[in-house]
């Protein structure tokens, strides 16, 4: 039986490695359920990535493959795997907390009348009576809740980075070959230009220095630019992050975002500048090795996660940091 | 043209940036105690900034819906001091602790009373249980074509033109309305509200219509209660905080730099 399905993603042909936690959260159902693993993937041109995934073991691959599944198009993705769980009936259907997982559950978990829980952290099965356990952070990572809800497919996107990845392994997977029934007339939502734009790869810093609403305006973020040059001498990739305040302020782009929406981290060093520490930020860099914070308010959350505070206006200090660190370099 | 017609829907949740210490776990009532003041959802804010946007120079007509078992229409007249045009709670107690897709229904069917509209708004995800799933569970219900995480709206021969993010940059889409889009903070922060304006608004004796489940919800046995099945605090995430003192701020960067130094 192949009761445990998880969604497979594909970059550019290739297998997406976020697919192998997904394996790994999947294997350990199956475990509990004594079940079969399978993965369904989608796009135009599935061979490599097929290949690919076969060799971590799972016993059924379903290969959707259609000219019209390439590129990301939520109508004909919703359509397509909504025919492929009328058809197979999965007891368990994963799916990452990624855009494509973010964008899709909601609205399969609809159409399939079953209830999804996002942004999991852990699942489980309730050794009673066999229903998935969906374990979430909520309340912005205030507090940890497990769901049981009825339906099936129990639907759930999992959250990056905290499931281990599967490791290689031996097996014949069998290759089931679908193609969905879709046309062009069910895209309700047309795509008229994709507009790449260069994103700062927070997750990829060693040094992370992040501004928030204690900046009071955007000219706040070049005395950061003039303190991460200044770093940059004596650490590797040192980046500029902030808080979801600044970013709706308009002070920075959307993808120097640091948190439960924006990206979630953990380098060498982080520097909160003006950051209170909402919590929805909080879980964004809370792992990072070292947190030094500096706020004009010793009462501010930051200063309880931090390793390291500074209690003074961020005006006074930045300059005189730089002044020493150029000295001391 | 005719005049465009948007819902905004809007939650009413404890404010999510309140300090840890105002917040607990009862772990036993299953309960996430946040002393602290309500306020409207911070990306529910947005989309209703986004709707004034793109009504800025046009017929139009802004309809903010909230629900709950009870609704506090102090918080929520703040819509209407921004500058939305109608404000409508759905109240009732069956309307507590529901699940995101019982919110959605509920939702949708106040929709379908109120009838004509152009274009549905929500946050992309509330602030409190952070599911992100209403908005999109509701564009189904209502058969409209979806469009997550909306940066700017704009509408353009009864079409919408959504900038939305998507992991490499963002990507222009384009549907017909009416349509439900769900926003994001790029939008940008609702507008400043004067305080003369927030407190006319607050004290006005501009009644807020409140619709209870017989008004407009035909099924109330088909909603369900969130299935929490437990609920805990999450780890300690505290440090012990050493902070740098000094009698100037040249002392206190010395002292920092140090630590810099000490972490190379």
């Amino acid at each position: 039986m192949n009761d445990v399905l998880i969604l497979g993603e594909v970059k550019e042909g290739s297998l997406d490695m976020k697919t192998l936690e997904l394996l790994g959260a999947g294997r350990k159902l199956c475990g509990d359920l004594g079940s079969g693993l399978s993965v369904v993937l989608m796009g135009d041109e599935l061979s490599k990535a097929v290949d690919q995934v076969i060799s971590y073991g799972p016993d059924k691959v379903y290969k959707l493959e259609h000219p019209l599944l390439r590129g990301f198009k939520t109508d004909l993705w919703v359509e397509s795997l909504e025919q492929l769980c009328r058809q197979i009936n999965p007891k368990v259907f994963l799916m990452g907390h990624s855009f494509i997982g973010m964008e899709l559950g909601p609205r399969l978990a609809c159409r399939l009348n079953t209830r999804l829980t996002t942004d999991c952290i852990d699942i489980s099965i309730d050794p009673e009576d066999g229903v998935l356990l969906r374990t979430k952070p909520v309340s912005g990572g205030n507090a940890i809740s497990v769901f049981k809800c009825p339906g099936e497919p129990q639907l759930a996107t999992m959250r990056g980075k905290v499931f281990k990845p599967a490791e290689p392994a031996e097996g014949n997977g069998e290759i089931v070959d679908m193609v969905p029934e879709i046309d062009e007339s069910m895209i309700r939502v047309e795509s008229m230009e994709v507009v790449k734009e260069e994103i700062v790869a927070l997750d990829k810093a060693d040094v992370v220095v992040s501004g928030g609403a204690g900046l009071g305006e955007e000219d706040g973020f070049e005395m950061l630019d003039g303190l991460a040059k200044a770093l940059s001498k004596s650490f590797g990739n040192v980046m500029i992050g902030c808080s979801r305040v600044a970013v709706d302020k308009g002070w920075i782009s959307s993808d120097h975002q640091v948190g439960l929406t924006g990206t979630i981290i953990s380098p060498d060093i982080y520097v909160a500048v003006g950051i209170s520490g909402a919590i929805q930020h909080l879980v964004g860099m809370v792992n990072s090795k070292k947190i030094i914070a500096i706020n004009n308010d010793p009462g501010c959350n930051m200063f309880k996660v931090a390793d390291y505070g500074v209690v003074e206006d961020f005006e006074e200090i930045i300059p005189a940091l730089i002044k020493k660190l150029e000295e001391l370099s | 043209m005719k005049e465009l017609r948007i819902i905004v829907c809007a939650k009413e949740i404890p404010d999510p940036e309140a300090p840890l210490s105002d917040v607990s776990v009862d772990a036993e009532k299953m309960e996430v105690i946040v002393d602290a003041p309500q306020v409207i959802s911070p990306f529910d804010e947005n989309a209703l900034e986004a709707a004034l946007r793109i009504t800025e120079d046009m017929d139009s007509k802004i309809t903010v819906l909230s629900m709950g078992k009870k609704v506090s229409d102090t918080v929520l007249r703040k819509t209407l001091a921004a500058g939305a045009d109608e404000l409508i709670l759905l109240e009732d107690e069956a309307f507590e602790k529901l699940d995101s897709h019982s919110i959605a229904s509920v939702l949708a069917e106040a929709i379908k009373k109120i009838g004509e509209y152009d274009l549905v708004l929500t946050g992309r995800q509330a602030g409190d249980w952070d599911s992100g799933q209403v908005g999109l569970l509701l564009g189904e219900m209502l058969a409209l074509p979806c469009i997550s995480l909306a940066r700017e709206i704009t509408i353009e021969d009864g079409n919408v033109m959504v900038k939305k993010s998507i992991p490499e940059g963002y990507e222009l889409v384009k549907a017909r309305m009416p349509a439900l889009v769900t926003v994001s903070n790029e939008v940008g922060e609702l507008r400043y509200i004067s305080r003369t304006k927030m407190l006319k608004m607050m004290r006005g004796a501009r009644s807020i219509p409140s619709w209870n489940r017989e008004d407009f919800f035909s099924a109330p046995e088909e909603l369900l209660k969130m299935g929490i099945f437990e609920l805990s605090s999450p780890p300690d995430m505290g440090r012990d905080c050493q902070i740098l003192e000094g009698a100037t701020p040249d002392e206190q960067a010395g002292k920092l730099a140090a630590v810099f130094k000490a972490l190379r």
